[in-house]
């Protein structure tokens, strides 16, 4: 069963067999604005809960990208590196940017769900 | 148009150079370039009407209103171009050459008395002219904070900011190795004293301020602002790019500052130059002083100039030489024109001005902080976001009308923020007919959002497609 | 003077539209204790004055001086174009180009002058210019620390030394180690620069021609630094670029120098430019502004500032560098400078400085006690051993006119008998013919 949660910083992890997909949401996308490139992170690297994990560049905008799990990264999306514009096309999807393995799946009580995220998400505007 | 190397011809020749009056040389094979460098081949007529051509693509202070904010954007004096002349044939050297003083006692001059100049301005004890620009002259008053605290053994990590503070700030303090503590602003338009007081700590190394800030307002807490950076051992940052607002007003080294910088490109009268050259002296207390980058000038006890390299203390140099000269010597000319009531009335002028803007177009535009501003306002689109226009399209809807747009975007805290500076050179009719534009602009903004989203469309391009220039990265031709 | 232009009936108008009595109260914000303790001035004068008390402070400059000296900055030859065309008024009085569709003059420029330093240097991305040679040096220097990750710097002692002094005082506050490599004898060291690479080492950084006016092929310290996944940075004097192997063709991967020499005036250090060049697949780590060409809406091409993102105004504190300006006058100068000598131009000037040069080299060579201690082939510079203090050789002609070179021993330990003299194409025969006679002169008499 894949589950999709949420962080306040809008990324999004999808737990698969052990394996934890991340990527930006919709939202932080459209926010950003066309996306012209991706800081990937090394493969290997070591992230915490929350912490930097990648960056993002539009045009006017930059931005960090945070860790929703802690854990090591495994693989990184090099698509991207050629075709940023995927994230702004399916940010939620093929855009994603980087596998976790997660060290501690018990952490993901720290973030929300749909439902929680699209109400945060309400809040904001 | 097209680019200067479409238009060359192969074999086509520039200007002639001296005939050589001494013998050929030969040059060693292996150590030459592989093919001479594919620059422009084009007749001087070709090259003078392309150029020629360009410039007029170009809006400029001499040519259109150019209202923006936080850069003072006021008029160039042409005999600053005439003053800059005469300095032009010096050669730098020549003052570090032994015996060499003597014949640069006039450039040495012109560097000491910009210095006292600038330091009775601002009420600093010393000033440098080494910094080449703003943000260099950011980099070298941090650089000099945080030598000073060694020298002291204070251990410190962060450098506090208000949120409304200029991007170079943060970036100037992270280049010196310090952690950035941001401070947002409150309501009322000033950095919120509460949060600060909050924020601060014994790891502070320095507090950097603007003032006025860059919504244009003076914070009168300022010096309390400054007292409570000193209880913490911290020093404080002067940014002067809005000294323009309180020439003969109000100093920063009165106030509590112990380090400022000043943009002579601003409040000094320097051509801006299409982004540069530009000049950021730092001015400093007392306290920093032996800190200050070398060589410094100095007036001897018989009344001449030299340099003084002899710093132990120093943090070096920022620069090649003594800083962006020709630029110095323009500012110099500046202040000599103007004089003690010239100065005085630039910033009362400027002032004028701008608060006669800001009470024009505040029934038609949301105006954040609706209060007496100083030589810069600031007003929000969001009034016309309802009907989908952004402060981009008002922007360019002015290009159209013939007015260079005024900032937009800046400061972050603001949405859709329009940050306007008049400047005090500036007259009514230009100011009414500015004013007149902007009205209209936001009607059309409710009847014609269209026609604002379109625009400009009286220029050689239209809007360009920014993501394809970041995405394709082409930056020189093939 | 103030170029104020309103009247006091206008200020009248525009104090009754705002709702205030007089000026006074818009500065009421402002606590009377704030108020300014002194500002002692002068009175103003008239443009004609200034420019009287201006004219007086450059005679002080004493006689005009013959420059046999370099060190950074380069008396060269301006084609009137230059000053004629980057005065328009349009060009210089206008701001950075954030608004494109009424900025193309510069911004088309500045791609026009990234492309002639691309060009220039053999490189395949240059940004829209930095503050100078020195501090272009510095962001070079840490843009090789950023791009590979590594602590340590090598760089040749041959570099010029006040560039040296910059790095030193940018990286202060940075985790860096710089490992100075001395000269030996006045000559770039390539075998202890080649030993001093390590698997930490970021960038090795040269200068050619070096300090001294020895030219070298770096190619093979190129492979070296590369071998150890280090950078090869070179600080290059542009007009020797019309003749000297280009740092692109050694396998540079960052490449600075000064524009000065381009176009730009003497002007007593200042302003001038940098310029940095890079391998494309660095291009984001590169500090300062970069215009990139585009279409608009209708398809035409346009150019544009762009890669903003890398820099301070959206970066804030994780930007590549704090640099907001480029010496985009400058830069234009420069361009104008190269497009009016054109492609045969330039080649022929950078010939006729090495031929006055080496003219120079062998008239000073042949006075008695003279030795020239480069012994590789230099450019328009060349260092001479003298068989006294270089200072009192220089002392002694410039009480004659003639800034004969600049003397090492400040900048070298036991270089004190030693001179480096530069000779370009604006040195007349006469005047280098004069030079080692008054050279002999002070030596012998």
């Amino acid at each position: 069963m894949t589950e999709t949660y949420y962080t306040k910083e809008h990324e999004w992890v999808k737990i698969k067999e052990g394996v934890a997909s991340v990527g930006i949401t919709e939202y932080a996308a459209v926010q950003l604005g066309d996306v012209t490139f991706v800081e990937l992170p090394q493969v290997g690297k070591v992230v915490r809960q929350f912490g930097e994990l990648a960056a993002i560049e539009s045009v006017k905008a930059a931005s960090d990208i945070y860790a929703p799990l802690s854990g090591k990264v495994t693989r990184v999306n090099e698509v991207l590196n050629d075709r940023p514009e995927i994230v702004n096309e399916a940010a939620e999807d093929a855009g994603w940017i980087a596998w976790i393995e997660p060290a501690d799946l018990a952490e993901l009580a720290n973030l929300m769900t749909r439902e929680q995220y699209d109400q945060y998400v309400r809040g904001l505007a | 148009m097209e680019l200067i190397y479409e238009k060359s011809v192969a074999g086509r020749g520039g200007v002639r150079l001296p005939a050589p009056d001494v013998p050929e040389s030969g040059f060693p094979e292996e150590l030459r370039r592989g093919e001479a460098a594919a620059l422009p081949e084009v007749s001087e007529l070709d090259l003078v009407r392309h150029f020629t051509n360009l410039s007029r693509r170009n809006f400029s202070v001499d040519t259109n209103f150019y209202p923006l904010g936080s850069c003072t954007m006021k008029y160039n004096a042409k005999v600053l171009e005439s003053a800059a002349g005469l300095f032009a044939p010096f050669h730098p050297m020549t003052a570090l050459l032994p015996g060499g003083e003597e014949h640069a006692q006039g450039s040495l001059a012109l560097l000491f008395q910009l210095g006292e100049l600038l330091a009775e301005i601002t009420g600093m004890d010393e000033v440098t002219t080494q910094p080449l620009a703003g943000a260099h002259g950011e980099m070298t008053g941090i650089m000099l904070i945080a030598a000073w605290h060694r020298a002291k053994g204070h251990r410190k990590k962060y450098v506090v900011v208000p949120d409304s503070s200029h991007g170079t700030n943060p970036a100037s303090a992270a280049m010196v190795g310090y952690e950035i503590i941001t401070v947002p602003t409150a309501p009322y338009g000033d950095m919120d004293i509460e949060l600060f007081r909050q924020a601060m700590s014994d790891e502070v190394a320095a507090v950097m301020m603007t003032c006025p800030n860059t919504l244009g307002l003076f914070n009168p807490h300022i010096r309390e602002i400054c007292d409570i950076a000193h209880e913490h051992g911290a020093l404080t940052y002067y940014d002067g790019a809005n000294l323009n607002a309180i020439l003969g007003k109000v100093r920063p080294g009165d106030v509590g500052f112990d380090v400022i910088h000043v943009n002579l490109h601003k409040t000094f009268g320097t051509p801006h130059g299409g982004g540069g050259p530009g000049a950021g002296p730092v001015g400093v207390k007392k306290g920093l002083i032996p800190f200050l980058p070398a060589p410094r000038v100095v007036r001897e006890k018989d009344g001449c100039y030299a340099l003084e390299t002899d710093l132990p203390h120093s943090i070096g140099r920022t620069a090649n030489f003594f800083g962006n000269y020709g630029v110095l010597v323009k500012a110099f000319a500046y202040i000599l024109m103007q004089g003690r009531e010239g100065l005085i009335r630039v910033s009362e002028q400027a002032v004028l001005n701008a608060n006669y803007i800001m009470s024009r177009l505040k029934g038609h535009y949301d105006l954040p902080y609706d209060q007496t501003c100083m030589h810069e306002c600031v007003f929000s689109a969001s009034r016309q976001l309802k009907h989908g226009v952004h402060a981009i399209d008002i922007a360019k809807y002015l290009i159209d009308r013939g007015f260079h747009p005024p900032t937009v975007y800046f400061p972050l805290i603001v949405r859709e923020a329009i940050m306007i500076e008049p400047t005090e050179t500036e007259s009514k009719e230009t100011m009414d007919a500015f004013i007149d534009v902007m009205i209209e602009a936001a009607e059309l903004a409710e009847k014609e959002p269209e026609l604002l989203q379109r625009s400009p469309v009286t220029m050689p391009i239209s809007r360009l497609d920014e993501t394809k220039a970041a995405r394709e990265q082409n930056v020189c031709l093939g | 003077m103030s170029h104020c232009p309103s009247t006091a009936a206008e200020i009248g108008e525009m104090l009754a539209a705002i709702g205030v009595a007089g000026v006074d109260d818009l500065f009421a914000p402002i606590p009377p204790s704030l108020q300014a303790r002194s500002f002692e001035l002068p009175p103003g004068m008239s443009e004609f004055e200034m420019l009287g008390r201006l004219r007086e402070l450059a005679g002080q400059n004493g006689t005009h001086l013959t420059h046999f000296i370099g060190g950074g900055s380069y008396e060269h030859l301006i084609p009137a174009v230059v000053d004629h065309l980057a005065g328009r008024a349009e060009f210089y009085t206008a701001y950075t180009p954030y608004q494109p569709e009424c900025s193309q003059g510069t911004l088309q420029a500045l791609y026009e002058y990234q492309t002639a330093i691309c060009r220039l240097t053999s490189m395949e991305a240059s940004n829209a210019s930095l503050y100078d040679g020195a501090t272009a040096l510095a962001e070079a220097a840490l843009m090789a620390l950023r791009i590979t990750g590594r602590h340590r710097l090598v760089i040749d002692g041959a570099v010029n030394p006040f560039y040296r002094k910059v790095v030193a005082t940018y990286l202060a506050d940075v985790a860096a180690e710089v490992v100075e490599i001395a000269p030996k004898e006045g000559l770039t060291d390539g075998v202890r620069l080649d030993a001093a690479l390590t698997a930490e080492t970021a960038a090795v950084i040269v200068q050619n021609p070096n300090f001294f006016g020895g030219v070298n092929d770096f190619t093979r310290l190129a492979e070296a630094a590369h071998g150890v996944g280090a950078l090869l940075a070179v600080s290059v004097y542009p007009v020797s670029l019309g003749l000297v192997k280009s740092p692109g063709e050694m396998g540079a991967d960052i490449v600075v120098g000064d524009g000065q020499s381009l176009g730009n005036p003497l002007s007593f250090g200042g302003p001038s430019f940098g310029f940095i060049a890079v391998a494309k697949k660095y291009i984001r780590n590169m500090p300062g502004r970069v215009v990139g060409e585009t279409v608009d809406r209708e398809g035409r091409r346009g150019f544009v500032l762009t890669l903003q993102a890398r820099e301070q105004h959206i970066k804030r504190h994780k930007a590549t560098s704090n640099i907001c300006s480029n010496q985009s006058l400058c830069a234009l100068r420069g361009l104008i400078f190269l497009a009016s000598l054109g492609r045969e131009g330039f080649a022929e000037l950078a010939r006729l400085n090495h031929a006055k040069a080496e003219y120079a080299r062998r008239r000073l060579a042949a006075v008695p006690g003279v030795t020239v201690v480069d012994s590789t082939p230099t450019f328009n510079e060349f260092t001479l051993s003298l068989p006294r203090s270089a200072d009192e050789v220089v002392t002694r002609l410039l009480a004659k006119g003639v800034a004969a070179g600049v003397p090492l021993g400040p900048y070298y330990p036991d270089m004190e008998n030693c001179l480096v003299v530069t000779v370009t194409e604006q040195r007349t025969r006469e005047e280098i013919d004069l030079l080692a006679r008054e050279v002999e002169g002070a030596l012998w008499s």
